[in-house]
């Protein structure tokens, strides 16, 4: 082997010596197949509990409940009842310490998610009431005639 | 207390039989079957959409944004809505406008009119990840910075994606984007954080009508599962061969 | 407040429906990528014709080649490095490659094949690392005794050059040729699987597509050595003096390259033909199965792309250059235009794989249009724009003439030892 030919192969070697030494101390120590199999399983142990440590944003109605029982009922008995808290009053993270207060969505856009009129023979969105945002009470919030909590049209404000 | 040399010896080799026997239990398992084997077989997520209910009213592309956390006015989203209209002439006409964020409010499509009695079907079909059974997005994946964990779910390991984009490459259905701020790969992931901690997945939670529904494909008394079981359900794109794990209720041929 | 950018938002834009978070997702340096490692591969297989199969016309080509491939090698890393949205975390395709991707298997046979053409320059100028440490020694001035430094690290302490030794390099120069033609066309046929493999794209499913990639990239690889080649010499040509230059010694010199480049075109008409019969078989094919997507994509190949394919890439990037060349009287000037006009369509293909494959929607229901970000305006519209692709294209050249100032590679015999 004192051959001079081996000369550049030495350097490789050397090279992948170096390298798996690198390696070793770059590549996580958590790294390796925890799944079904090497094609769908291969990765960072850690990152699933990365993932279940995201912070939850959206509470539910129930938590909601907890401190506004009375709106929670009013909302509860009206056709509006299928509609969590959250879709219209933003999602509720920490409240009421962070945030303080929720930012409610009184826009029309709000309510033209459901209400505006589609031609949509095939979905349930034509059991929906709809009505044309250009041409019924343009530029007046919805709020200022139906109450979202009380939505039947006997009720109106 | 009396202990005879047979007693003595016969305790002697249950108790070594014991303390082998858990060795040797798994001595002809490789490591990831061990893993399997340890793992709750019990449980794995699936996804029931029925397009029949969608309003299209794109309340949970809202509450999927702020979750999950997706810049509100990027145009990228981990699930969207679609419409289609079907007109006399069997033309497909589909939009989803701003991923049906604020949900349709236009009956117009790209601003072109449609008259009703031209229409002959309308409808909405929300879109999210699928968590393929054989995902092909993770197995493109150079460096495993994405992968399928035991309950089903395709996860993306933020810390070690190197952005290179072949995974959005893969996937048939659209599903992956660059995320505007972290600047690696992101899709659905049924909400894992959500989902882990026994509450449902945000868009689940914010739908009103029950177009969504999650559930354990596992569990044959759970009654999302129950439906899948025993009604008539269909995946989008079953020629690619990827075994999605969202079913739909009411899929159209026309269907993307 | 950290900064946001919708990757590809820059440069698509949409035409009727196409799923919401669809963008050009791979760009300009995806264009450049297969290309310049198409002109890796291809200059080393060009190389190796000579060593290995001894064709001994192409010597002079040969030399020049084999250092060129050495300089295009970085080349074929920089697109990855610019196109990747964390090059910082390049290097983890190395430390945690998931084999069942394509990409991960690009470390190790890059590796591979730089191990391969640096071991094989390395025995092609070991005698003459050893010739400049010996004639440099006690040299006065730090300038010489920092090159006699480097000669001497160069030559790994292998000093014998005895006529034993000098036969033992040129057998080692042979195998090393040998065994880099597959590792070149698997470096090149892997890049042409990366995007074959691709079950979701329409246009790129074809297992047709790394034996295509593999022949474009010969003939693009060949193009550019032999281009270059003759810019050199006419350049040489142009610098020597008639006083100094005998009148014989240049007609000479003009006939040797005349040879080569005929000898050498030679091969190149005969991978276009491989490459592009191929390429026509694919076409065929999927217009005969025609398959759900065909409709898509024929709208896409006949009218979206149509000039982009059919005038650009097969008429003037194919057909024309083959004319050029097999018409007789074959002269250097023709030559040239025939190659500038083979490496644009070599391009054009690997512009309409690429671009082409991300012109349509997975819905089959719409279209995305690339704009090549011409004016950088970030660090994004300068990787992944004009300016950017002719980074990646300079850097070869700039590399060679760096290389080319320790190891000559542009000598004839008269003046080599």
């Amino acid at each position: 082997m004192n051959n001079h030919i081996w000369r550049p192969l030495y350097v490789v070697l050397v090279i992948i010596a170096f390298f798996l030494v690198l390696r070793y101390f770059l590549v996580p120590q958590d790294f390796g197949v925890h799944g079904v199999n090497f094609t769908y399983g291969y990765h960072r142990a850690g990152d699933i509990n990365d993932w279940q440590a995201v912070p939850i944003k959206y509470r539910g109605r129930e938590f909601c409940n907890e401190c506004h029982p009375d709106n929670a009922a009013a909302n509860a008995s009206s056709k509006h009842a299928a509609i969590q808290c959250e879709n219209c009053h933003g999602p509720a993270f920490d409240h009421p310490e962070a945030p303080e207060k929720l930012i409610l969505d009184t826009s029309r856009d709000l309510c033209l998610r459901c209400h505006a009129a589609l031609h949509t023979p095939s979905s349930q969105r034509s059991l929906i009431k709809g009505i044309d945002p250009d041409t019924h009470n343009p530029a007046i919030p919805c709020s200022d005639c139906h109450n979202p909590h009380k939505p039947d049209l006997e009720d109106m404000q | 207390m009396r202990c005879s040399r047979r007693d003595l010896l016969a305790m002697a080799l249950t108790t070594t039989a014991a303390a082998i026997l858990p060795v040797t239990a798994f001595r002809f398992l490789s490591q990831a079957e061990v893993k399997v084997a340890l793992a709750d077989p019990a449980l794995r997520w699936g996804f029931l959409v029925d397009t029949e209910k969608c309003v299209g009213c794109g309340l949970c592309v809202k509450a999927c944004k702020l979750e999950n956390e997706t810049p509100y006015d990027a145009p990228v989203t981990r699930t969207w809505v679609e419409r289609y209209i079907i007109t006399k002439d069997d033309q497909t006409h589909i939009d989803s406008p701003r991923a049906a964020r604020d949900g349709f409010t236009d009956p117009r499509i790209r601003g072109e009119a449609f008259d009703p009695a031209e229409v002959t079907k309308s409808f909405f079909v929300p879109k999210l990840c699928n968590q393929c059974d054989s995902p092909p997005c993770v197995q493109v994946c150079p460096v495993g910075a994405t992968y399928q964990t035991l309950d089903g779910v395709v996860l993306i390991d933020r810390k070690w994606c190197i952005g290179c984009g072949y995974c959005i490459m893969a996937c048939p259905y659209g599903v992956r984007f660059f995320h505007p701020v972290h600047k690696v790969a992101e899709k659905c992931n049924f909400c894992y954080h959500r989902i882990s901690q026994g509450l449902k997945p945000a868009c689940v939670q914010a739908c009103p009508f029950g177009a969504r529904e999650i559930c354990n494909l596992k569990d044959a008394n759970d009654p999302i599962t129950r439906i899948i079981m025993t009604q008539r359900v269909a995946v989008t794109k079953d020629e690619y061969g990827t075994k999605p794990q969202v079913f739909y209720i009411g899929l159209d041929r026309n269907v993307r | 407040m950290e900064s946001m950018i919708v990757h590809g938002l820059e440069w698509t834009t949409k035409e009727l429906f196409v799923y919401p978070n669809e963008y050009i997702y791979w760009s300009i340096q995806i264009v450049m990528y297969p290309y310049m490692t198409g002109l890796v591969a291809g200059a080393f297989v060009l190389s190796s014709l000579y060593h290995v199969f001894g064709q001994k016309d192409l010597k002079e080509l040969a030399r020049f080649s084999l250092v060129f491939s050495l300089a295009l090698l970085p080349t074929a890393l920089l697109p990855l490095l610019f196109h990747l949205q964390q090059p910082l975390r390049g290097i983890y395709v190395m430390l945690t490659p998931h084999f069942t991707s394509a990409i991960a298997a690009f470390g190790i046979v890059f590796s591979t094949y730089a191990a391969i053409v640096l071991s094989e320059i390395w025995f092609v100028y070991r005698q003459y690392f050893v010739e400049q440490t010996l004639a440099l020694q006690g040299q006065p001035g730090p300038g010489l005794v920092i090159k006699r430094r480097l000669y001497q690290l160069l030559t790994l302490g292998a000093y014998d050059i005895s006529a034993p030794a000098l036969v033992k390099d040129k057998k080692a120069v042979k195998i090393l040729a040998a065994t880099g033609i597959p590792v070149a066309c698997f470096l090149h046929g892997y890049a042409g699987f990366i995007f074959g493999s691709v079950k979701a794209n329409a246009l790129w499913m074809s297992p047709l597509m790394p034996v295509i990639f593999i022949m474009s990239a010969v003939v693009s690889g060949i193009a550019l050595c032999m281009l270059t080649y003759i810019v050199i010499m006419e350049w040489k040509k142009l610098r020597s003096t008639p006083a100094q230059d005998t009148d014989v010694a240049q007609v000479s010199r003009i006939t040797v390259m005349e040879e080569v480049i005929a000898k050498a075109s030679r091969y190149l008409i005969g991978f276009l033909v491989a490459a592009i019969a191929l390429e026509l078989l694919d076409l065929i094919f999927r217009g005969y199965t025609a398959m759900k997507s065909w409709d898509i994509l024929r709208f896409v190949l006949y009218q979206k792309d149509f000039v982009n394919i059919f005038i650009l890439q097969y008429g003037l990037g194919n057909l024309l250059p083959f004319i050029l060349l097999i018409l007789p009287r074959l002269t250097i000037r023709r030559t040239v235009i025939a190659l500038l006009l083979i490496l644009y369509g070599v391009f054009m293909m690997r512009w309409n794989v690429v671009i082409g494959g991300q012109a349509f929607s997975l819905s089959f229901a719409g279209f995305m249009h690339y704009h090549l970000p011409l004016l950088p305006h970030s660090a994004e519209t300068f990787k992944e724009g004009l300016l950017g692709a002719l980074t990646v294209v300079s850097i070869p050249f700039i590399l060679f003439w760096l290389i080319n100032m320790i190891v000559p590679s542009l000598t004839t015999d008269q003046e080599t030892p």
